[in-house]
């Protein structure tokens, strides 16, 4: 998993059925401190994360496939959760 | 999945049976703003709705062979859907 902060979203009407009712978040990737790394994802909201929140994407196709229950799903990331703190252990 | 533009259309003479019929078109990438990042791109249309100028968002790779219908057919990048619209919640909230 990656970890993102969502900085938008997609309004499509016409799509792949999987989209279908289902949210397009644009998040962009961000690095183990915190900062962007100046990649983003499109991937469908599982969970209901909003604006501006750092959230844990799932970049994998069979774990979407099985979040969103569909063995045919053309979905590779997904956000399965929110971030409330990132510890990093210094040394 | 990302963003892309449509740049134009590939017409193939001959096809495998299974990508028969089905649409191909140049994609140029881009970044989250809208910007071209990267090369240019041949992908499957699953829409079968995409035109030249379309902004659209693609994958790539296991899941573009799982967007056209009949499913797994060969092919390593295609349109999953037509973008309306991309808001940016920084860009909305500095205008």
């Amino acid at each position: 998993m990656i970890l993102g902060r969502i900085i938008g979203s997609v309004v499509s009407t016409i799509h792949h059925p999987v989209v279908e009712g289902r949210k397009l978040l644009v998040a962009e990737r961000l690095d183990s401190t915190g900062r962007p790394t100046g990649g983003y994802i499109i991937a469908i909201d599982a969970i209901g994360a909003g604006q501006g929140e750092t959230v844990l994407i799932l970049d994998e196709g069979n774990g979407a496939r099985q979040i969103l229950d569909d063995t045919d799903a053309p979905v590779r990331s997904i956000v399965v959760g929110v971030v409330d703190a990132v510890d990093l252990e210094t040394s | 999945m990302l963003l892309g533009r449509v740049i134009g259309t590939v017409v193939p003479a001959l096809l495998v049976d299974e990508l028969a019929g089905t649409p191909m078109l140049w994609i140029q990438p881009l970044d989250c703003e809208g910007q071209p990042e990267g090369d240019p791109l041949v992908c499957a249309d699953g829409t079968r709705m995409a035109g030249p100028g379309q902004m659209i968002y693609w994958v790539a790779s296991r899941e573009a062979a799982l967007t056209l219908d009949p499913s797994f057919v060969p092919i390593d990048d295609a349109i999953v859907g037509l973008v309306d619209e991309v808001r940016l919640y920084a860009l909305e909230d500095s205008t």
